[in-house]
């Protein structure tokens, strides 16, 4: 085991993937001579040479298609969106094409691919920079969609990404590159796609979160054990497929449930969640299941204002005292 | 239609569309590709008017010599990649006329088990990328694959068929900048047939010569007469071999003309074409041109075309017989092929 950053954790998934396979590519805007917009593919150039490790124009439809194409025709590659707010432009190779590819050639064409990128909200970066598509993209049957949160999981899951046979969405968190955490250095431990993990127990309330919330959750649970509060973690890890098993039996335990997402409400991941609970722990639920998510408005600029419209540990917190019954 | 034949073959390509006539083997094998498309075209037609063939539905009759002088240019390791229009293509790549009629009526024994329908006819063996559904959402994906290409050294190509209203969207040139830019195996063929849907090209392009977009990305480019099967695959042959000795993409535009509406659903003329000019174009039928070649160099008689017809039109009912008998695919099918196994 080693200390790294989530940034260091990604990096290393790259190196180790890259030289496990030469099929495997990167391909992005940055990835080569700038070393990576966010640093993530630092000295990847120097090792691997520019056939593997390639620089774009700013081209986001163009260069995604580009990654649908080889790995029509078997080579395995990594498309590196600046952030997933460009990536917008590039949607139709990652749902009309990518995600369909094999179903509509009735199972010819598998697509071995990862779009990756930094997602969600960072710091003063307003409307256009700072907004969360996991429930955009987990809408698309063909995809899988993972969302790590910790280091240890960035590099396991980007590497379970890389290998997978299926396209594969990672999610980054933009705020989550310089966190720090032990990262194991076997080159051969991936983490599972669809496999939740259980980051803290407790048996009053269920936390269900993932990706960047899973540290105000985290948060969250500290800070209301102080106050003889204790409470399930689940991170999801991946979004779609859901380890939906794990959120049952953390809800059949707690009877009481917070969903946290960093996107908009309406049509969230967390109205999914709440589904799911209220179709199968019926029974179980001893209040409504409450959700914490962004607020109804593009991300304004203003310092306070941003602080206002994000999901965080004091709205969390106001939920679980909500779902106890507590205020 | 002189227009479409005219002497403006870009200098920087020096091959205007003059016809080098093949052999009368060839030839004959030119014939029979393009009849069988059209007499699989009209078969369809008979079977959308059944209801055997559902959704939508849209015809190549008219444009068989671009896929002809096109693909028979190619090798087997090539690899082909088009629009919803892809029956013609489907079929001169060597999907068989059973495979892709299946595929048209939803069957299992189709060439994508029937989960593709018309719009998305996909042979893997035969290096057939698919009938794409989105207007050029297709031609970075043939950016992608000449990338693959050149990144393992082969000397493959692909050819990336497209409308020529796909020039307006943005796909186009994001893909043929990086194809320039990386100097990829890829060879872009804009069928011209001169309406996107019922928008004739003069409404939707600034300029009227749509392979001088090709200029942006210092292309190689030549506008073709794509009625006349020789001149596409003389203009395809310098392609072909442009992108195997030197890795440099091409841009064609052939230009050609669709008999049919833009779909099933669209009449054949009314709207945004009138039956005057269907009338004027009908008289360079790419069939009838070759064949009034093969006659006049005695290359065929009479009643070998008329067997030769006859030939095709039993292959054609052989294959509606075999789509009819084929099986729906079974309610499992449903949900494979969404993801596959993987194994990590």
């Amino acid at each position: 085991m080693t200390v790294m950053t989530y940034r260091d954790a990604l990096n290393a998934a790259l190196r180790e993937e890259m030289q496990r396979d030469d099929r495997v590519f990167l391909m992005g805007e940055e990835v080569g001579v700038y070393q990576g917009a966010y640093k993530v593919s630092k000295g990847l150039l120097q090792e691997f040479g520019e056939q593997r490790v390639v620089d774009t124009p700013i081209t986001e439809l163009g260069f995604a298609g580009v990654g649908v194409g080889a790995a029509m025709v078997g080579l395995r590659p990594i498309i590196e969106f600046m952030t997933w707010n460009f990536a917008l432009l590039a949607l139709d190779q990652v749902v009309n094409a990518a995600a369909k590819m094999n179903y509509m050639s009735g199972g010819q064409f598998p697509m071995p691919m990862v779009f990756r990128g930094p997602n969600g909200a960072a710091l003063q970066l307003a409307a256009q920079h700072s907004q969360a598509w996991e429930s955009w993209l987990a809408h698309i049957p063909g995809l899988k969609v993972v969302t790590p949160g910790t280091p240890a999981d960035a590099k396991g899951l980007l590497k379970a990404a890389i290998r997978d046979d299926n396209p594969v969405i990672v999610l980054e968190g933009e705020m989550l590159y310089n966190t720090k955490g032990e990262v194991s250095d076997d080159p051969d431990l991936i983490v599972p796609i669809g496999v939740a993990e259980l980051k803290r127990e407790g048996e009053h309330c269920s936390i269900i979160t993932s990706g960047k919330m899973v540290l105000v959750a985290m948060q969250v649970a500290d800070t209301l054990a102080k106050d003889g509060i204790r409470c399930d973690v689940v991170d999801l890890r991946t979004i779609r497929p859901m380890d939906t098993e794990a959120i049952y039996a953390s809800v059949r335990k707690t009877n009481r449930a917070v969903v946290l997402e960093e996107g908009w409400e309406i049509c969230g991941i967390g109205a999914q969640i709440v589904d799911y609970i209220q179709r199968e722990c019926f029974d179980h639920l001893d209040a409504p299941v409450l959700r914490v998510h962004m607020e109804d408005v593009p991300m304004p600029y203003a310092k306070t204002l941003e602080r206002t419209a994000k999901p965080d540990a004091a709205k969390t917190i106001a939920a679980v005292r909500k779902v106890l019954y507590l205020d | 239609m002189a227009k479409a034949a005219a002497k403006r073959a870009p200098k920087s390509t020096g091959r205007a569309s003059t016809s080098a006539a093949g052999d009368a083997e060839t030839n004959r094998a030119y014939l029979h590709s393009m009849l069988l498309q059209r007499r699989f075209e009209e078969k369809c037609a008979e079977a959308y008017a059944l209801g055997k063939i559902g959704g939508f539905c849209h015809l190549y009759i008219g444009q068989e010599a671009v896929s002809t002088g096109s693909l028979t240019a190619l090798r087997p390791d090539d690899y082909v990649i088009t629009t919803y229009r892809d029956h013609g293509q489907a079929l001169v790549r060597g999907i068989s006329a059973r495979a892709v009629m299946a595929e048209l009526f939803g069957r299992v024994d189709g060439c994508s088990g029937g989960k593709g329908g018309s719009m998305h006819l996909f042979d893997k063996s035969l290096g057939f990328l698919g009938g794409h559904g989105i207007v050029g959402g297709h031609i970075p994906i043939a950016t992608g694959v000449a990338f693959a290409i050149k990144y393992r050294g082969g000397d493959q190509c692909i050819v990336c068929f497209m409308g020529e209203a796909a020039v307006n969207n943005g796909a186009f040139h994001e893909a043929l900048n990086m194809a320039a830019l990386w100097k990829l195996p890829a060879i872009f063929v804009i069928e011209n047939n001169r309406y996107g849907m019922g928008t004739a090209v003069e409404r939707a392009s600034a300029i009227n010569d749509i392979f001088e977009r090709g200029i942006a990305y210092d292309m190689p480019r030549a506008m073709v007469d794509g009625q006349d099967v020789f001149a596409v695959r003389a203009a395809m042959d310098e392609a072909v071999h442009r992108a195997r000795t030197e890795s440099t993409p091409t841009l064609l535009e052939i230009r050609t003309y669709r008999f049919m509406g833009h779909s099933m659903s669209d009449a054949v003329s009314g709207t945004y074409r009138s039956k005057a000019e269907l009338d004027e174009y009908l008289k360079r039928d790419p069939i009838s041109l070759l064949r009034a070649h093969m006659e006049a160099h005695g290359q065929i008689s009479a009643a070998e075309l008329e067997t030769m017809d006859a030939e095709i039109k039993a292959l054609c009912q052989d294959a509606w017989d075999f789509a009819d008998a084929s099986p729906e695919p079974p309610p499992e099918a449903l949900y494979t092929d969404v993801l596959v196994e993987s194994h990590t």
